[in-house]
């Protein structure tokens, strides 16, 4: 491909729908569009304003980008409080300057890279975090601040760059770039220590270097071409290490990858081996590129965070032992089980916790009023049993006795050291999974009766072999009637202190909810011997994390009687999110998309749509269309139906979550439905100029409705201002607050 | 005109021997014995129930499916003349003589009978050979899960009949009727659609017709597609709610207007209210969302505990509640906080959107009250309560602004029944909501009321309608109580339109959800496809004669091999094609993907949304997708000796091991029998012989 060197009308006109490549491509795919409009212009001669069209696109850019930072910027450091979730992702990155290991849904490059700004800016990491609304006082937040609103600002040029390159005309890119500076949503998401930034940078930067890639494919294996399909594989890796959120954009790049070797492989002009060469190269760029950094990601986390921290009951036995701090790190204990030991116990399933009991009972008319037991994620004293025999009450560590071994097979009793009651189960239901047995605690300073009695069993053992501490998998089952002792992984109301329910299940099926090991073991006659040689390897411990983290993600279930953000709720702006201040006199945030775009979003899809299968019908009935509008239907099939499929992949999936949802989880759809808008717009108005050339102005419609349309959204912008910068006063209930005539749905509450 | 005196009568029949065939042995196959056992099998137990309800018109909610499964069992139960009396409480009972056991499993076993003829249509129709319909055929007719599954009291046979049903209309005409039972039965409706999709598209693409022409067909399609299952659907429902006119156990769910549209139940309270609330009217109040129970508003004579247990106080007032159950003290009379009657004046002066009220608790004459004193269970919320004057300084606040949700115009008026309406606190702006936990001891475990200042949203939970309501006319609270007392009676009749209760209905049927509680013999979609788990439906209460849901393995593995070489064939070819080599010609390259969309992809939309419901889960609900893999199986086989085997040799060699291969089906079909049918009690030895897996649970009685 020649570079653009302008030339007549018709010429440029038919370049500019085709590819061009790498960074000089995006200059001469600008060039392209600039002659286009400089051949519009019939007084201006196009060869020789070239030079000075090169510099004002890339004043443009400037300018766009220069905007963009300007207002992300803008009071960035007001309010001087915890906003919202700042307070976990805030806490998070503090962990990591303190290097305590901590549980989160979310994987944790985000969270890292927040702790890096933090302490690159010199925030030393003592500030708590506790809840929204504390003051930073005289800790430095604004590292942490500033890197998240530097990387929302390159939102906009990346979409911008996105546009100009699907469309090949600016006035889309400058539309797309209009009603993201403008969105106050995007811009007070982008203000604050959160994940989404850092997100939606990635989620962009992918689709940025994912559609430059496809515009280099008649340039194959060329540097540039290289260049931008491993920076796609790099912001795929950086995207799914924020948030699994992640996942959607790598979908994305994956059905464009599979449609673009579909294509290939098709070239009959292609031999197998470059095809084989290209499938390479995506392999290695688009797989296996993105999953080494991920896994890496994970390896720098891991080597952080080595003290104990808040969440190392989330984790196995063995995980725990490789944080300094936890009392299984560098730990010596019994190695096998004797009676007389306190033990803990844990459940093998992953996130479910240890055997737990306490002195509050069942309510009335859920089973027995007996003590509950539960299990809890969380180290306690409560969580401590001691192991009995079944038959005598004696007490094992008389120095007289010599140590007995529990063995595979034996009837014990398990007496719960804080409240001396025994591990009981009966013929009750227990209290959210009904068909299974009440589990409880039951007796008097360890005297019960035969319900208290359990088979303890080895997984795939034969009789009478002593049992392992920590390696032993081993089950209980009650010996009255027969069930296993299990946890449901369900969580407990109220009472029962939003624990987890255990049970006693009659259905012996072998699942991991009814198998449990003995995570810590006291007894002062055996020896110790050390731990070190459970340490898991590193594959383990990344396939620990994730189960744990997919876990806590489905475990966010909404409560009955709350109000939880519904999907339908977001296109329609339908309700904010309070991300500071609630009375009038309190400095007030209030998330919310600006409404003009929002909704001129949600027509724009519609129409898209609609003009979409129009166009196709049309080409289907192999309808003749003039060269130009040929053109601009490309644009609008190809370029559209592209960004279309990125709005329907990070939106529609929210719908078969059984989570809890947010408001800010539309943001990324949000983006790709502006550049839909942009596109559309612009090859809309490119249509209708068209359609009506013989009218005298027809030219200008083009020009008026894009001016139009920018300056809409910049005075709504003007309007809406106050949601992300910030507001003191009366509520916008109140007539006399400044907002009042701006409350426009009655479920906007600023 | 006496034309047909003159020359003899002919009639010349067509009869496709081999289809009557095919029905005659799958009718004897389905209806052999079909009395046996007289006993409730498994959802035998479930169904039985609804058609009972059917036979007693009372009114029931399922969430299973539409109501023409349901129907359709209960027309057996209507044509064998049964009363719907028998307590359909266990599996294993026993039938009275009046249960017409044979004409209610009649029509399921009819249907799963047909079933047999249709395979062997529909691969007829997709152009492969008799021989090829023939093993389609005789597949489903020695498929051991699908035989016991149709000889019951079960929906899935009728469902896989009208599946089928619906292919075979659309491969015949492409033009297809599409049947509701349960709503498993979407799925081929979508895969239909789709089909008839991608043909459409290529009619659009077919240049040498005219767009008129083009035009007509595609209205023809969205007709019989869209149209014409809509409307049946509708039917359905209509049908489901003329049947159904009586109140019966699942009132409670639907809505006070839903509930006052069927005979008995709330209707005999309610019938004959004023319909426009009036100040000074007496009203029951009940929660709109219903969640975790329906329940009333409700206030007695006890305070809330001075100090918690958690050691917060309260305000120490009058408790407010919401209640479950019918109770005098759910009676408010609304007032008009400008004058001090309880009493509606004449003419009543009606509430309307935006009035100011009072809301003065019938029995105790206080009223309701809100202030900022936390809610016991949820502090965040604002406490409720009905004031006391303790001569404190904490002053009443109990004028709440009117909200109606549902309002046509702002100045409509409170109407009964119909009426969703807020309460807005007038001082604080809480809105008046149920939060839905449970109050402990002192407050009788009865729901929490809470004043929520947030009101983020519409929620149902703040949501309240009027059900009982009567204009009070005690001027003194001793003939006021016993007013109360007394049932409400006046006159006006109110009947939904049917598209308004078909719409709550159709809502109620999607979000109801039975809580997903662990089943003996539930199992998860992984298990299915190599049958993995099995479901014991009954065992005879004295011998070891014995009823599974047990499917002929031999199919069942074969037809996954079937799909998995499908599949991977597909691959070949498609990469073969798109690199210009076409191993296919044209004609036999169309029917192989049509047969393949068809049935592979019927498989698919009747298996993999399984994976994302999250209800309890059973072997039988993969049957559907079964019946798809046994037709896609002589599909699979025909390709490879036509086009795979090269000499003719190694066709014979072929042909002979798909008949090895079919009688070693029949085979095992004979050996489960006894599990199929339960007509024979086999020794503990023997039973244990059968157990081939170890998950299969088969049933052996210790002595």
């Amino acid at each position: 491909m020649p570079p653009a060197t302008g030339g007549g009308l018709a010429e440029s006109e038919l370049r500019s729908r085709r590819g061009r490549c790498g960074p000089q491509a995006a200059r001469a795919a600008g060039r392209d569009v600039a002659t286009e409009a400089a051949a519009r212009s019939p007084k201006r001669p196009a060869r020789g304003s070239q030079r000075f069209e090169a510099a004002g696109r890339w004043a443009l850019l400037a300018l766009v980008t220069l905007l963009s930072f300007a207002t992300r910027f803008h009071r960035l450091a007001e309010p001087r409080h915890i906003c919202w979730d700042e307070t976990h992702f805030g806490k998070m990155g503090s962990y990591y300057i303190n290097r305590t290991f901590f549980f989160d849904v979310h994987p944790p490059l985000g969270k890292m890279l927040i702790g890096l700004a933090g302490y690159l800016s010199g925030y030393d990491g003592t500030f708590l975090f506790q809840k929204p609304g504390d003051k930073y006082e005289h800790h430095s937040y604004m590292g942490m601040r500033g890197f998240c609103a530097f990387l929302g600002s390159w939102l906009v040029p990346f979409a911008y760059l996105t546009v100009l390159d699907l469309s090949k005309s600016l006035s889309a890119a400058l539309l797309t770039a209009a009603l993201l500076t403008f969105d106050t949503g995007c811009l007070t998401l982008s203000q604050y220590i959160l994940l989404d930034p850092i997100l939606m940078f990635f989620i962009m930067a992918a689709m940025l270097s994912m559609v430059k890639y496809n515009s280099c494919a008649n340039r194959p294996f060329s540097a540039p071409w290289w260049f931008w399909l491993s920076l796609t594989g790099v912001s795929l890796a950086g995207a799914l290490g924020v948030k699994f959120v992640g996942l959607f954009i790598i979908l994305q790049v994956g059905l464009n990858t599979i449609a673009d070797l579909w294509h290939l492989f098709g070239d009959l002009s292609l031999s197998l081996v470059t095809v084989g060469k290209h499938l390479t190269a995506r392999v290695l760029c688009l797989i296996v590129l993105p999953l080494a950094l991920y896994t890496a990601t994970f390896a720098v986390h891991f080597m952080v965070l080595s003290k104990s921290g808040p969440g190392d009951g989330f984790f196995s036995s063995a995980f725990q032992a490789r944080l300094s701090g936890n009392n299984l790190h560098n730990a010596s204990i019994p190695e096998h089980l004797a009676y007389g030991s306190v033990i803990t116990v844990k459940n093998l399933r992953m996130a479910i916790g240890y055997l737990h009991s306490h002195r509050h009972l069942y309510p009335e008319g859920i089973g027995a009023r007996q003590q509950q037991v539960t299990t809890y994620l969380h180290k306690d004293y409560n969580n401590l049993w001691i192991i009995k025999k079944h038959n005598t009450n004696s007490d094992p560590l008389d120095p007289s006795f010599p140590v007995e071994f529990v063995r595979h097979g034996d009837i014990i009793r398990l007496e719960h050291k804080e409240t001396s009651r025994n591990l009981h189960s009966h013929y009750h239901e227990a209290p959210l999974t009904r068909k299974h047995y009440q589990v409880t605690g039951y007796g008097i300073n360890g005297t019960g009766d035969s319900n208290d009695f359990w088979r303890i069993e080895v997984v795939n053992r034969k009789f009478g072999n002593r049992i392992k501490v920590l390696r032993s998998r081993i089950r209980l089952i009650h010996l009255v009637t027969g069930c296993v002792l299990g946890s449901s992984g369900k969580v407990l109301p109220k009472w029962g202190w939003e624990q987890l329910e255990v049970t006693c299940t009659p259905y012996l099926k072998e699942t991991l909810n009814s198998i449990w090991n003995v995570e810590d073991h006291i007894n002062p006659k055996l020896p110790n011997i050390s731990l070190n040689v459970l340490q898991p390897s590193f594959p383990e411990i990344l396939l620990e994390s994730h189960m744990v983290m997919i876990r806590g993600n489905s475990g966010l279930k909404p409560k009955d009687n709350e109000f939880t953000s519904k999907p339908w709720h977001w296109p329609i702006n339908y309700q904010g999110l309070r991300f500071s201040g609630i009375n009038d006199t309190d400095f007030r945030v209030y998330l919310l998309g600006n409404p003009v775009v929002w909704w001129l979003n949600l027509l724009s899809i519609a129409l898209y749509l609609l003009s979409g299968s129009i166009i196709a019908i049309a080409i289907q009935r192999g309808a003749q269309l003039p060269a130009e509008v040929a053109g601009l239907s490309q644009v609008l099939l190809r370029g559209g139906g592209q960004v279309l499929l990125g709005w329907t992949l990070h939106y529609f999936p929210f719908f078969l979550m059984g989570r809890v949802l947010y408001f800010h989880h539309y943001f990324p759809a949000m983006l790709f439905s502006s550049m839909l808008t942009g596109i559309l717009w612009d090859t809309l108005l490119r249509l209708c100029a068209w359609g009506l050339a013989s009218w005298p102005l027809a030219r200008g419609i083009h020009v008026v409705g894009i001016l139009s349309l920018l300056l809409g959204a910049a005075y709504s912008f003007y309007l809406f201002h106050p949601l992300a910068y910030g507001m003191v006063g009366p509520l916008a209930q109140d007539p006399q607050s400044p907002m009042a005539g701006l409350r426009w749905l009655d479920s906007w509450d600023f | 005109m006496w034309g047909f005196l003159k020359r003899p009568i002919v009639v010349t029949a067509d009869i496709n021997l081999s289809l009557v065939a095919l029905t005659g042995m799958g009718l004897l196959s389905r209806l052999w014995r079909l009395t046996y056992p007289p006993a409730v099998v498994f959802d035998e137990v479930y169904y039985g129930q609804y058609i009972s309800f059917y036979m007693k018109r009372i009114f029931f909610l399922d969430d299973s499916g539409p109501p023409f499964g349901h129907m359709v069992l209960a027309l057996g139960g209507y044509l064998g003349g049964f009363d719907g009396h028998f307590l359909w409480n266990r599996i294993g009972a026993e039938y009275s003589s009046n249960v017409p056991v044979w004409s209610l499993r009649l029509l399921p076993a009819l249907a799963g009978a047909l079933s047999v003829p249709m395979a062997y249509q529909i691969v007829l129709e997709l152009h492969f050979s008799h021989c090829a319909a023939m093993g389609a055929a005789l597949l489903m007719l020695i498929e051991n899960a699908l035989i016991t599954q149709s000889r019951l009291m079960l929906l899935e046979s009728v469902l896989i009949f009208f599946n089928l049903l619906a292919v075979l209309s659309y491969l015949k005409f492409f033009n297809c009727q599409k049947h509701s039972i349960k709503y498993m039965g979407m799925f081929t409706y979508v895969l239909m659609l789709a089909v008839a999709a991608v043909h459409a598209w290529h009619l659009i693409g077919d240049q040498t017709l005219s767009n008129v022409c083009v035009f007509c067909h595609l209205l023809a399609r969205a007709v019989a597609l869209l149209v014409i299952p809509v409307v049946l659907y509708l039917l359905f429902f209509y049908v489901h709610l003329i049947l159904l006119f009586r109140s019966g156990p699942h009132d409670q769910i639907m809505s006070s207007a839903f509930q006052a549209s069927l005979e008995g139940g709330l209707a005999r309270i309610t019938q004959g209210q004023p319909l426009e609330v009036a100040f000074g009217s007496q009203v029951t109040l009940r929660n709109v969302f219903g969640k975790p129970v329906p329940c009333w508003l409700h206030s007695h004579q006890d305070t809330y505990p001075m100090i918690y247990e958690n050691g917060r106080g309260s305000s120490h007032q009058q408790q407010v509640t919401c209640y479950p159950f019918k109770d005098v003290n759910n009676w408010w009379i609304v007032k008009n906080p400008g004058r001090h009657q309880l009493v509606v004046s004449s003419p009543p002066r009606p509430v309307r959107h935006g009035d100011m009220v009072q809301l003065v608790h019938g029995m105790t004459t206080r009223s309701l009250n809100t202030h900022d004193v936390a809610a016991p269970l949820s502090p965040h919320s604002q406490e409720v309560s009905c004031y006391i004057d303790y001569n404190i300084s904490m002053p009443a606040q109990n004028l709440w602004r009117l909200e109606i949700v549902n309002r046509g115009s702002d100045t409509d008026v409170w109407k009964t029944i119909l009426s969703e309406v807020r309460f807005v606190h007038v001082n604080t702006s809480a809105v008046l909501k149920l939060s839905g936990a449970h109050l402990p001891d002192w407050g009788y475990r009865q729901l929490e009321i809470v004043g929520e200042k947030l009101s983020r949203g519409y929620h149902e939970s703040m949501v309240w309608n009027v059900e009982e309501h009567r204009y009070g006319a005690s001027q003194e609270q001793r003939e006021r109580e016993r007013e109360l007392h007394s049932p409400a009676q006046v006159d006006v009749s109110r009947n939904l339109s049917f598209m308004a209760r078909f719409l709550e209905l159709q809502w109620k049927m999607l979000v109801l959800r039975s809580d997903d509680s662990e089943h003996k013999y539930s199992s998860s979609p992984l298990e299915w496809v190599t049958l993995d788990t099995n479901i014991a439906y009954w065992l005879h209460p004295r011998t070891s004669a014995q009823i599974h849901l047990l499917g002929n393995i031999v199919i069942w593995i074969s037809g996954s091999l079937a799909l998995a070489i499908y599949a991977l064939l597909s691959l070949w070819y498609l990469l073969r094609r798109r690199r210009n080599v076409h191993d296919l010609p044209q004609d036999a390259w169309l029917r192989w993907v049509l047969a393949g969309a068809l049935c592979a992809g019927g498989w698919a939309v009747n298996y993999l949304p399984f994976f994302l419901m999250e209800k309890t889960l059973f072997l039988y609900h993969y049957l559907p997708a079964l019946t798809f893999q046994i037709l896609l199986l002589p599909v699979v086989l025909q390709h490879i000796s036509d086009h795979l085997c090269r000499s003719q040799l190694q066709r014979s060699v072929f042909s002979a091991l798909v008949v090895a291969w079919y009688s070693s089906a029949c085979h095992v079909s004979h050996t489960l029998r006894p599990l199929t049918y339960g007509d024979k009690s086999l020794s503990p030895h023997e039973l244990k012989a059968l157990r081939w897996k170890d998950s299969w649970d088969i049933l052996i009685r210790k002595h």
